[in-house]
């Protein structure tokens, strides 16, 4: 590759005046790797700071600006086994991250002045069964204001802001009722310890805000490694484009690619951008855009799209915007309709919310009224109504549903999967109907060796192992068959035919049939490819063809097991679906599938009142993704198809299909009934606080015990798998 | 009890310390690699070898 990836092209300023860039960095395995990584690249010349973030992978490399970007980072850390990706940080994640500083600061705040207050609350409780003097009271009163009062404003504000959003946008959610209480609990104190009564709910409210925030600063902190792990993924897909820039040919981020550009697209590369062929001929794989798997021939004049796998000859592309473009438009088209139609489905959490706050008002309204015609003065009617409120505290049930989240979408990650929505839990276990595309999400991304069985296994590593000294996308499916991962020396390969080398002191050759002298109709499968191999007098023919995810058959009888009701869209040829469905003993599958058709017949059976789960990985399938009731897709997708599904597995296996209906319908459970125990603990302590018994002392027990309780019953979500 | 009006206020200042060393340690970047922190103090690259040996 004499094309070297020209960093500068990432880099930003720091905030001393260097330029800076991050690097997502592949291969860290153990702690030694800090020492090498930084060790190495701090050696170069011009590096003025080099700093490996372990916990996130990745490596910001810093130089004088105004120099040139070093070119020997990439190949410096090449040498040392590790692979480096220039990383442009998305804007979700670096919001995000503000968004995590803030709620910790406010954490950090809430903390300080919960663990203070608590202090001068716990001397006030025994003070008051022993002998503390009224004046010594008040001043602890005071004291606990003095704290209280600015750290509620400044800790409550994601509170006080959300729930602001909500009232202005006429809702209401949990964060309403938690604002009112802690409000009405501060404002109810000071009048409180003005008139040097007995008892004060600094405390209350603080602890309430405390708890609170560390949900939410979980719920965040996991959010955020997801985000990390997805963003380094990102980056490591490389994507790069070879642009002509006069006659020479440079590597390009594919974010700079503007319409017009001349790009080259050697065999084996994926095209970089939807574009004309202006020169060269050859085959491409389409399927991560259609999910066909018959190859399509282009030469000049023709259009490609990004994404597709170039197999036999190099090409010379003219960047086209990506407006009149047929296909790319169609599904653009079909997107929008999908999201607008996509009723929102309200989120649990919203819904008990919905339901909560008016009960707790009214109930305190109902207290107020109450205690004023039995009676009681206006004093003792407001102070015993806003009782209610504190110890009604949405504690239990604002952290019932985050408290789930954070342990599910933790078991979640560890099981390989990724959350993009934050709802996607509680849909993902109402599914009851699964859609699977075929290609690259029940079959392999890439295509494999079909008949390995019938092949001498000597001779087939023989010929994985030749297979690595070409880039052709046949060889490199056969390549992966090699145990043994060093090309053999003095390999050449022959461009369009096949690759030889001297093994053992004969000739082989790999490639097409004529380059081998054979006759490559060994292979009738339609479906798939065929590689020949010769080694002296042995020699073979390889099918190279779509497989099926090693564990698909299990995962998809589990599935069934479990009554969901499954089904399989495909874009690819009926003969090259049906094989696949019986091996899966699917029966409703559809092949010939336009992107329209997958979504009508997800519309049919969302008619139908069934939710529906889709797992999709091709560009067409991205409507019928953001159609369907919840969705999946596995890492290897088209990215516009990953942006629309609800969660992203990682791996080649389809086992995470299954855990990720496992775990969330168990979170979905627990959500439930940890809504069911903070509403118990209400019915207990409602009527206590109506009849004005609640001491301050008792909301503190009855909040933390609720929390508590809640949380210990969140913490199942993460257990064993099924 | 005339004790506390000075005790009160000193053990609030600590509090007010603790808060402002935790929210500097934040703002400095401290625990954006928590991980990595906690392996780099294993290693000993930077000791000179002893000359002696």
């Amino acid at each position: 590759m004499g094309d070297a990836l020209d960093l500068s092209l990432y880099a930003k300023p720091d905030q001393d005046g260097t330029l800076g860039v991050d690097l997502a960095i592949e291969g860290i395995t153990c702690a030694a790797c800090i020492n090498r990584i930084e060790g190495a690249v701090r050696q170069l010349p011009g590096i003025k700071d080099v700093r490996l973030n372990y916990t996130n992978r990745r490596l910001h490399v810093a130089w004088a600006a105004g120099a040139p970007a070093p070119v020997q980072i990439l190949p410096t850390l090449e040498s040392q086994g590790y692979h480096g990706h220039p990383f442009v940080p998305l804007r979700a994640e670096q919001e995000e991250a503000a968004e995590a500083r803030k709620l910790t600061r406010c954490l950090g705040v809430a903390g300080f002045a919960a663990m203070n207050i608590m202090l001068l609350s716990v001397s006030v409780w025994s003070g008051n069964v022993t002998d503390i003097t009224p004046e010594t009271r008040d001043f602890f009163h005071w004291a606990s204001a003095l704290i209280a009062l600015p750290a509620a404003a400044y800790a409550g504000r994601p509170f006080f802001a959300s729930a602001w959003r909500a009232l202005k946008a006429r809702t209401t959610n949990m964060d309403v009722p938690i604002s009112i209480g802690v409000t009405l609990a501060l404002g109810m104190s000071l009048v409180e310890t003005a008139n040097h009564a007995e008892h004060a709910y600094f405390d209350s409210a603080i602890m309430l805000l405390f708890f609170l925030l560390v949900g939410r600063a979980l719920d965040h902190a996991m959010r955020r490694r997801t985000r990390a792990v997805a963003g380094n993924l990102a980056a490591l897909r490389a994507d790069t484009a070879h642009r002509f820039d006069g006659d020479e040919v440079v590597s390009v981020p594919v974010s700079v690619l503007k319409a017009d550009d001349r790009l080259l697209v050697r065999p084996g590369e994926r095209v970089p951008a939807d574009g004309i062929v202006l020169g060269g001929g050859s085959e491409i794989d389409e399927s991560l855009i259609t999910g066909e798997t018959a190859r399509r021939k282009v030469a000049a004049g023709a259009t490609v799209y990004a994404g597709s796998m170039n197999y036999s000859g190099t090409l010379t592309l003219k960047v086209t915007a990506t407006d009149g473009n047929a296909l790319i438009d169609e599904i653009e088209k079909l997107l929008e309709k999908a999201a607008s139609a996509k009723s929102k489905a309200m989120r649990l959490a919203d819904r008990a919310a919905r339901v909560y706050a008016p009960i707790v008002h009214v109930t305190a309204a109902l207290t107020l009224a109450g205690w004023l015609i039995a009676g009681a003065s206006a004093h003792d009617a407001i102070i015993t109504a806003i009782a209610v409120l504190i110890i009604t505290c949405p504690c239990a049930l604002a952290l019932a549903i985050p408290a789930v989240q954070v342990v599910a979408s933790g078991a979640l990650f560890r099981a390989g999967v990724m959350l993009n929505a934050g709802d996607a839990i509680e849909r993902l276990a109402e599914a009851d109907t699964v859609v699977f595309d075929k290609t690259g999400t029940l079959t392999l991304p890439e295509p494999r060796v079909a008949n390995a069985a019938s092949i001498d296994p000597e001779l087939l590593q023989v010929a994985a192992r030749l297979a690595l000294s070409s880039r052709h996308p046949l060889a490199v499916a056969l390549s992966r068959e090699a145990v043994q991962r060093t090309p053999y020396e003095g390999a050449v390969e022959e461009p369009g035919q096949g690759v030889r080398a001297v093994i053992g002191g004969i000739e082989a050759r790999l490639g097409s049939g004529e380059f081998c002298g054979l006759k490559d109709n060994a292979v009738t499968d339609a479906t798939a490819s065929s590689i020949c191999f010769v080694h002296g007098a042995q020699s073979t023919v390889i099918a190279i063809a779509q497989k099926l995810r090693p564990d698909a058959v299990a995962v998809v009888n589990a599935l069934r097991a479990r009554g969901l009701d499954l089904r399989i869209l495909s874009g690819d040829r009926k003969e090259a679906v049906a094989p696949i469905a019986d091996a899966l003993g699917i029966v409703q599958w559809q092949g010939d599938m336009k992107p329209a058709d997958k979504i009508a017949v997800i519309e049919e059976l969302k008619r139908q009142g069934r939710k529906v789960l889709m797992v999709g990985d091709g560009l067409n399938d991205a409507p019928s993704l953001a159609a369907a009731h919840v969705s999946l897709s596995p890492i290897s997708a088209a990215d516009v198809t990953q942006a629309q599904a609800d969660a992203v597995f990682l791996g080649e296996r389809l086992q995470p299909v299954l855990d990720t209906l496992t775990i969330s319908r168990r979170a979905r459970r627990l959500m439930t009934e940890n809504l069911w125990l903070a509403a118990l603990y209400n019915l207990v302590a409602v009527p206590v606080a109506i009849a004005g018994l609640v001491t301050p002392l008792i909301a503190a027990l009855a909040m933390s015990g609720s929390s508590l309780l809640v949380t210990l019953n969140a913490l199942r979500a993460g257990g064993k798998r099924s | 009890m005339n004790v506390l009006i000075y005790l009160v206020p000193m053990a609030l200042g600590l509090g007010l310390a603790g808060l402002f060393g935790f929210l500097w340690a934040l703002k400095s970047g401290q625990y954006s690699d928590v991980e990595g922190a906690a392996l780099r103090v294993l290693s000993d690259d930077d000791i000179e070898p002893s000359r002696d040996r």
